[in-house]
């Protein structure tokens, strides 16, 4: 278990001032001066000593992605875009950070700027995020009253910070859609190549970071990599935020050292599963749009990336939705085929068709109105999807529906059965339109 | 150069090129729906993925540099496959997603037989569809007369989108909703405000956006197509005429990179019905005051009688703007001869003149060379009406970047952004003495100065013509001045030197009352002719000069003979005859033939060969078909006197400038359409 003196977010509950100087009394903008004056090259060798991957969900090394950035051209500056654009279902770390801890991103963009040689930095808020944008402009303004960021800082680096509030659209995440949307445009991911760090926002070097990875890095720096890399199993080093939602006895935030086995962090942190350990059913490990994972197999898991990769799943956000054996899971996975239906930004063809397709069939098959050899054919679709998309959105959408025929094929089979036994009329209720 | 491997076949291709134009140099076929050559790349139909060895999944081919791909461990070029499992799998996958919500109505859509949906559906597509749900509805919209909508079959692949932002320059459509909701409109179901925007119903790979005017009339699979030339401006778009039996069904572009690319005005594409309606298909005289209909015999009976006593000083023939060169020849031979020096082929007055030598009258930069123009100045002249395809153009340079634009003369939407100079002669002469904008062209290596005939049709036409040519600078390896024509007869016509001869009288002359006894108008339809002479009208439309005439000769229009245009470059072209003209009208150089048998003067050629033989003779650039004869400048004067005033532009209903259009009911609806929208806009 993480003891407290190693935890990054010590305000993660709100229960300290969130403001500059609870911040400050944190930690934060301790010697930000004395960090940045070792040099680019020192931040981004520690940041890759360290280990960190991108919070964000895909877990690219942040050193190495920071190191992408070309060396500064006066004519094509560079920016740093900060994702906060948390709009996966289930995942709400960067809320919290946000709200409780606001400083320790807008530190973290400051060195982030200062490593790849950008003096601007937007962070991309989610529209639904409007306490936030409160909470982390105000945050914004203390740190320029206090002379912390600006033109003419304490910290020797001439930069800004510009907080943009989204209007709340899911693909708005995905960032090259992210670009799009700050420039002003219709949020429709782009196509790579060329990466954002050739050509990103207005056409300049960009790197887009999550708020969780850029958060951390100026305390992994003030504590150096070692200390970060110490938690964990190889390649998935540090700690990180576990949002932790459905049915456990006490959902949760927490921070907690990667590699953590499930149950630990579920006993630990959450009460234990709602009616005790027999009663879990699946796990949803990293946010909704990873595959299930069934509970015999995620009980004693690490929650790390590898780990979860090879239970053909993935950490992603590490937002952990349990589902217990109440949990209708056809009609579960159905709820997240429609977001990703409702969600899709129909720039292309798969992800625009494929996933109303899956939607409306899995519809059916949750109250057995089908054909156990759609259960094929739905596979299939969901594989025509997947990796033939611009962006991730497809896999999104494809991975759930894949979770849940690999491993709940014969529920789906069942319902398909008692449903020929005992063929009605009633209209089936399509799911998702009730929340609209 | 890079080497690249295409299904086991190396080769070598530019570094910049696309995966997809790798593949086709390979000799590869790849499907594609969005994209297109001269649009943006959108990658957005996933149909193009080929497999890249090396790459986690299948690559969009249109979206993916060859510079993009890695060489192998080894040092190997990169690797495409195109028929592998992989690659089949995936471009069934997404056949099967584009046809799960498209409609199963190719029997009543008009696209069906050129439908690229069809096409790619049968050669790279399932045979059954394992889709149970119900299929997508989407509302009809309303965008513009010109294109109709049928939005249930939109595949989105947003070629229409890019066009009307990158090639017409107007934005006027765009996409809503998201996701599977996504719709392609007008925003506001508005018609569209570009003059190319019959383009996007060629565009469009389905039979989402299909040209309304042609609607259900024909399969086109029954159509005789015929490749000829537009005559509806200057430009001379290469046009293909589709016509089921005698009757034309519609006009398509061709491509042809020197001077429309692939794109043509809506007048060109459109005015197809005016073909058909007012037409004169036998020959009439006015007797008692009103035109009654007579055979051929009467009609040249009635014209030899008056122009047999008449002196040829008061006799005198005026060539419209669609006359052919060859109709131009003929009646020149004609008049001269009778004897007559009074012709003219300048009805709207302009003063350009064969004798200042062809570099004074041709657009001399060419329309492929507005693409390396570094600076552009344009002088009473609106091009977006003049010739919209030409606008085009210059819009695609404008979106490259660093092109200044000035405009002297009416304050007009271009599509693009210019500095606007002036009103008229008097910002021409600062230019012209050295200020303003003088210094942008003056940095420029290749700039070009357009000049319209607004500016030209004035008294000081001249004065203006030769402050064109100096703010210009030609030399010999850049003459930048572009003269922009709005007929397209009019390059021909100077290069024939229809012009007054020695003591003849000007267009305006001729037409002023008492000026004449006889005039033998061409299809000159733009001009007034006052009372008091007998005037022969030989044309096809029921049209001012038919109204005004005393004898009317019905010809040939521009589908139905075989002839020479010059466009507003100096490029000779041939517009093929398509279809017969009605009735009893003739083509034009027979008439003229014929004519000249009976009024005395009898022309030496029987046939269209003949003619041309007799043409090359005396003019041998026409017989260089596609060439441009580059010409001398000569100002007889480098002092010019211009007279203070604002330029007006020579087109100001783009829709209706000629009898054709004027005839067409769908050039009256958009004419009507863009008034209003001009209205809406000074509300």
């Amino acid at each position: 278990m993480l003891d407290d003196k190693d935890r990054i977010f010590t305000n993660l509950y709100g229960y300290g001032d969130w403001g500059l100087k609870g911040a400050q009394a944190r930690g934060a903008w301790d010697n930000t001066k004395g960090l940045l004056e070792k040099g680019k090259d020192w931040i981004i060798e520690e940041m890759k000593a360290s280990g960190l991957r991108g919070r964000g969900g895909a877990g690219f090394p942040t050193g190495l992605k920071w190191s992408f950035m070309p060396k500064p051209d006066p004519a094509r500056p560079s920016y740093l875009v900060v994702n906060a654009d948390e709009s996966e279902p289930g995942t709400c770390k960067d809320r919290e950070i946000m709200r409780n801890d606001p400083h320790l991103l807008i530190e973290g963009c400051m060195i982030a700027s200062f490593a790849m040689g950008a003096h601007a930095c937007y962070i991309y808020l989610r529209g639904e995020y409007i306490l936030e944008r409160e909470r982390l402009q105000a945050a914004v303004d203390q740190a320029y009253a206090a002379n912390l960021v600006g033109k003419n800082n304490l910290n020797g680096w001439p930069f800004d910070v510009y907080v943009h509030h989204g209007a709340g659209a899911y693909i708005c995440g995905e960032e090259t859609a992210l670009l799009e949307s700050l420039e002003g445009k219709k949020g429709m991911p782009r196509l790579k190549p060329p990466f954002p760090a050739n050509m990103g926002l207005y056409g300049c070097p960009t790197t887009v970071n999550n708020v969780e990875s850029i958060a951390v890095a100026p305390t992994i720096l003030r504590r150096g990599a070692a200390w970060f890399s110490s938690f964990g199993a190889k390649n998935n080093a540090g700690t990180k935020l576990f949002c932790v939602s459905g049915h456990v006895n006490t959902p949760c935030n927490v921070e907690e050292a990667m590699s953590l086995p499930f149950r630990e962090l579920i006993d630990r942190h959450c009460g234990g599963i709602r009616g005790g350990w027999d009663n879990l059913l699946a796990v949803i490990p990293g946010g909704s749009s990873v595959p299930l994972v069934p509970a015999h197999e995620i009980a004693d898991a690490a929650m790390d990336f590898d780990t979860l990769r090879n239970l053909k799943s993935g950490l992603g956000t590490a937002a952990v939705i349990v589902l217990d054996k109440s949990t209708d899971i056809v009609r579960a996975i159905t709820r997240i085929s429609y977001f990703y239906k409702h969600e899709s930004c129909g720039q292309c063809t798969p992800c625009r068709e494929g996933t109303g397709w899956m939607w409306r069939v899995l519809t059916r098959m949750c109250e057995g109105r089908a054909q156990k050899r759609e259960i094929d054919m739905l596979l299939e679709v969901s594989t025509q999807i997947e990796g033939h998309t611009i962006c991730a959105l497809g896999d999104a959408a494809a991975w759930p529906v894949q979770g849940l025929i690999r491993h709940f094929r014969h529920e789906i089979e069942k319902r398909i059965d008692d449903y020929a036994a005992n063929p009605h009329t009633e209209t089936v209720l399509p799911l998702g339109m009730a929340a609209e | 150069m890079t080497k690249i491997v295409v299904d086991g076949k190396e080769v070598d291709v530019p570094a910049e090129y696309t995966l997809l134009q790798a593949c086709e140099e390979a000799g590869a076929e790849i499907p594609r729906f969005c994209f297109h050559e001269r649009l943006s790349i959108a990658g957005n139909c996933r149909m193009c993925l080929v497999e890249l060895k090396g790459a986690p999944k299948p690559v969009a081919s249109c979206a993916w540099a060859v510079k993009d791909c890695r060489p192998g461990p080894n040092g190997e070029p990169p690797t495409v496959v195109t028929k592998s499992p992989l690659v089949k799998k995936a471009r069934n996958g997404v056949m099967e997603f584009l046809l799960i919500n498209h409609p199963l109505d190719c029997p009543i859509c008009d696209q069906g037989g050129e439908c690229d949906l069809q096409d790619q559906a049968m050669a790279f597509g399932v045979d059954s569809s394992r889709y149970a749900e119900n299929k997508r509805a989407v509302e009809d919209k309303y965008i513009g007369p010109l294109v109709r909508t049928s939005m249930n079959r939109c595949i989105h692949c947003t070629r229409c989108v890019r066009f009307t932002a990158e090639v017409a320059g107007t934005g006027d459509m765009g996409a809503i909703g998201r996701g599977e909701d996504m719709e392609i409109t007008t925003y506001l179901e508005t018609a569209m405000g570009s003059e190319l925007q019959g383009n996007v119903a060629d565009l469009c790979p389905v039979g989402a956006l299909l040209p309304k005017p042609c609607a259900f009339k024909a399969r086109p699979w029954e159509l005789g197509k015929t490749e000829s030339i537009d005559v509806m401006d200057a430009l001379g778009s290469a046009i293909r005429v589709d016509v089921r039996g005698r009757e034309v069904m519609r006009i398509l572009p061709r491509v042809n990179e020197a001077v429309n690319e692939e794109w043509i005005s809506d007048k060109t594409r459109q005015v197809v019905d005016g073909l058909k309606s007012q037409r004169l298909d036998r020959p009439y005289i006015r007797r008692d005051g009103r035109l009654t209909a007579a055979t051929w015999g009467e009609a040249f009976a009635a014209i030899a009688a008056k122009v047999k006593g008449t002196a040829p000083a008061r006799i005198g023939a005026i060539a419209g703007d669609l006359a052919s060169v060859e109709d131009m020849f003929a009646l020149k031979s004609l008049m001269t001869n009778l004897g007559v020096a009074n012709i003219d082929c300048r009805q709207d007055g302009t003063k350009l003149h064969p004798s200042m030598g062809r570099a004074s009258y041709i657009f001399n930069p060419t329309v492929a060379g507005i693409e390396q123009a570094d600076a552009i100045l344009i002088i009473g002249s609106n091009p977006r009406k003049e010739s919209p395809v030409l606008n085009a153009r210059i819009l695609k340079r404008w979106r490259m970047g660093n092109l200044p634009v000035g405009l002297i003369g009416e304050r007009v939407d271009l599509t693009y952004d210019y500095q606007y100079l002036g009103a008229g002669a008097e910002t021409l002469a600062e230019i012209a003495s050295g200020k303003g904008f003088a210094g942008v062209l003056a940095k420029a290596e290749r700039p070009i100065v357009i000049v319209g005939q607004g500016a030209l049709m004035r008294a000081d036409g001249l004065s203006i013509l030769a402050g064109a040519a100096k703010i210009a600078r030609p030399n010999e390896g850049w003459n930048g001045l572009a003269i922009l024509h709005t007929a397209a007869s009019r390059v021909g016509a100077l290069d024939l030197g229809f012009v007054p001869g020695q003591g003849g009288m000007d267009a305006w002359a001729m037409t002023r009352p008492g000026a004449l006894d006889v005039l033998f108008n061409l299809g000159a339809d733009e001009i007034d002719i006052a009372p008091g002479a007998f005037v022969i009208y030989q044309g096809t439309h029921g049209d001012r000069g038919a109204h005004r005439a005393d004898v009317i000769l019905p010809g040939a229009a521009y589908t139905e003979k075989s002839g020479i245009y010059v466009n507003t470059e100096g490029r000779v072209q041939f517009a093929e005859r398509a279809n017969f003209a009605p009735g009893e009208a003739r083509e034009d150089w027979a008439i003229l033939r014929a004519l000249s048998d009976v009024v005395g003067a009898k022309l030496a050629f029987d046939s269209l060969p003949a003619l041309r033989k007799a043409l090359y003779a005396a003019h041998p650039h026409f017989a260089r078909v596609d060439a441009i004869e580059r010409g001398a400048l000569t100002f007889a004067s480098q002092n010019f006197a211009l007279q203070p005033g604002a330029f007006t532009n020579a087109v100001q209903d783009f829709y209706l400038t000629n009898p054709i259009a004027r005839a067409s009911a769908v050039m009256a609806e958009c004419s009507a359409l863009a008034k209003g929208r001009l209205q809406q806009a000074a509300e």
